[in-house]
């Protein structure tokens, strides 16, 4: 009976993070159109309880975001992003056996092979800052999806400054 | 698949050479002179039977069909194929009847015939006639091809092949096979699947299931491997794919992303990338596998290696000037030298199997397929879409099969386009088409 309690405090939880995916995170970069990324959840209501710790949804609750986001063929993290990034390594330290795994995307504007290097370089980037800042190498992998994997599917600027991101899975 | 059985050999014995004389040639320089109008008359048949793959007097069709099909699409040729000419006998194939063809515009002919064998097998005979050399018509060329009757597609290219090269002067093409990357569903979460089939898009099938990506397919020297990355189990690797067996080998044994792919021209190697900690270089294994050797050391991205086709040099990209560039070095590593200078960006270089051209991605504005020197001159662009992308050698260095990503869908398809920049025309797939890879000529 506790289980199924949690299960569905849980759920209703996800409910609210998903109710709110649309709506503009404070800390993050300038929105793109229809962002999909996950923001904060609403503050404080009937179903506020907090999600399972080490779960993704905790990770998100606490963090606010598993995304960072790159500019054209760049791979350099801004304050924005180190801001991120920072909360992220805070959250990881205080649960030391999740390893999660670093994604690296790209926009559609670039050859195939070379989206994959440049995916790899982006989700290498959010390891190295989150390793100097006190993660154990042992907890993060990383791997490289090129252009393969679009978030947005538009071909407009909007649409590929959301694609060009690196995103840091917490296993659900 | 039926590997390596001897699909064919050319009657040499029956067939004589044909006596040489001043005869009529396609020209090939350009896109400015029209396609040389050729007639190609439904095959007849000594006997009709029933074979394997049908009737032999539907086959005579049939295979006038696929010879129509491959000399239109090469664009040098506007053929009268066997829905605009009369049929011929058996009898007409070795003396043809001028007063009729001369009367259909076309300046040379194509007959043959197709024939059951006692043991099951099939003979395709294919002979090509000058119309207008006086006084009478005269035979350039005669070849006859045995296969089994499911490799009937095989002879009638192999017809369309020596005529081409017969009037041409260009090496054949036809009788080849494409692996390409099979695309479908949405944007965001494509289906990508492994599949060959022929030049023409006749005969394909899927190799992989679709279960993970597969991407930048590219086949062996002898077309019985295909080298390819795949994300199978979340370890974006390089692997061997065994068109024979169905069998398929991690290459490298790997704690990071390896990818980039390709043969060297004996087959021996594999050239590919490997991205270390944000860093991607060039490195080169044994086809067998073992320790790989690192060829270039740049901090950048090295990546989409090709070699010369006397395996002397590598053609690769790097960003090491800070953005996209060709590079040329020995195989070795050594001599590293960039050779594209023109505004914009040059990615995915492919050396020409004749040595003479670099085919390429150009970045500036859109995507467009090029071709430059190795020495980096003579650029010139070639195609002009949203964004044309991944070009691959026809096995005669003749023709260029790239792909092309549609705006907003993201849709891609298969296109080729000739070297002199016209002819462009969609190959047709099943679904949507990426990372095509043009096999070797068949054997």
């Amino acid at each position: 009976m506790k289980n199924m309690t949690t299960k569905l405090l849980l759920a209703a939880s996800l409910i609210a993070v998903a109710g709110c995916a649309k709506k503009k995170p404070a800390e993050l970069p300038p929105p793109p159109a229809q962002s999909e990324m996950p923001a904060a959840p609403e503050s404080t209501g009937p179903v506020s309880s907090a999600p399972v710790p080490g779960s993704r949804a905790d990770f998100l609750a606490q963090v606010g975001s598993d995304t960072v986001l790159f500019d054209t063929d760049g791979y350099n993290l801004d304050s924005e992003d180190t801001a991120t990034l920072t909360k992220q390594a805070a959250w990881l330290k205080s649960h030391p056996n999740v390893a999660v795994t670093i994604e690296g995307h790209c926009d559609e504007r670039g050859t195939r092979e070379y989206n994959l290097a440049l995916g790899d370089r982006r989700a290498n980037s959010v390891k190295n800052f989150l390793v100097t800042n006190g993660v154990a190498a042992s907890q993060l992998s990383t791997i490289s999806y090129g252009k393969e994997r679009p978030v947005a599917t538009g071909s407009d600027e909007a649409s590929w400054a959301q694609n060009r991101r690196a995103v840091t899975v917490v296993p659900n | 698949m039926n590997p390596c059985k001897p699909l064919m050999m050319a009657l040499a014995g029956l067939l004589a050479a044909p006596p040489l004389q001043a005869q009529i040639r396609v020209d090939i320089t350009g896109g400015i002179s029209a396609p040389m109008p050729i007639a190609i008359p439904a095959m007849p048949t000594p006997a009709a039977a029933n074979t394997a793959a049908g009737n032999t007097a539907a086959l005579g069709r049939q295979v006038a069909d696929v010879i129509t099909n491959d000399l239109k699409n090469s664009g040098l040729f506007a053929p009268l194929g066997p829905g605009a000419v009369r049929p011929v006998s058996f009898k007409e194939v070795t003396s043809p009847d001028l007063g009729y063809w001369k009367g259909t515009g076309a300046q040379a002919l194509i007959q043959g015939f197709v024939q059951a064998n006692g043991d099951g097998t099939l003979t395709v005979g294919c002979y090509l006639y000058d119309i207008y050399s006086a006084p009478s018509a005269s035979e350039m060329t005669r070849q006859g091809y045995v296969v089994s009757p499911r490799d009937w597609r095989r002879a009638a290219h192999k017809c369309a092949d020596t005529v081409y090269t017969r009037l041409t002067g260009e090496g054949p093409y036809f009788d080849s096979r494409v692996v390409y990357v099979s695309e479908t569903g949405p944007k965001n979460n494509r289906t990508k699947r492994l599949a060959i089939m022929d030049q023409d898009g006749a005969n394909h099938r899927f190799i992989t299931n679709g279960q993970n990506i597969v991407l930048t397919p590219r086949y062996s020297p002898n077309g019985e491997k295909i080298v390819y990355m795949t994300f199978a189990a979340k370890q974006p690797r390089v692997y061997i794919y065994d068109v024979g067996t169905g069998s398929q080998r991690l290459i490298v044994q790997q704690a990071n992303m390896t990818f980039s792919p390709r043969f060297s021209p004996d087959g021996r190697y594999i050239v590919f990338s490997i991205a270390v900690n944000g860093n991607t270089d060039i490195y080169r294994v044994s086809a067998g596998g073992g320790a790989p050797q690192r060829l270039t050391t740049s901090p950048g991205i090295d990546t989409a290696a090709s070699y010369s086709p006397d395996g002397s040099k590598i053609v690769f990209e790097s960003d090491r000037s800070g953005v996209q560039q060709i590079y040329v070095m020995n195989a070795d590593g050594s001599n590293q030298q960039r050779i594209s200078f023109g505004s914009g960006r040059y990615a995915t270089p492919v050396w020409s199997p004749r040595g003479d051209l670099i085919a390429f991605t150009k970045i500036g504005g859109g995507f467009s397929i090029g071709i430059m020197t190795p020495g980096g001159g003579g650029e010139k662009i070639l195609t002009g879409g949203w964004q044309d992308e991944g070009p691959s050698w026809s096995p005669n260095g003749r023709v260029i099969m790239f792909f092309r990503t549609g705006q907003g869908s993201g849709k891609a398809d298969l296109w080729s386009v000739d070297l002199t920049g016209v002819n462009e025309r969609p190959v047709p797939t099943p679904l949507d088409g990426s990372d095509p890879s043009w096999g070797p000529l068949l054997p």
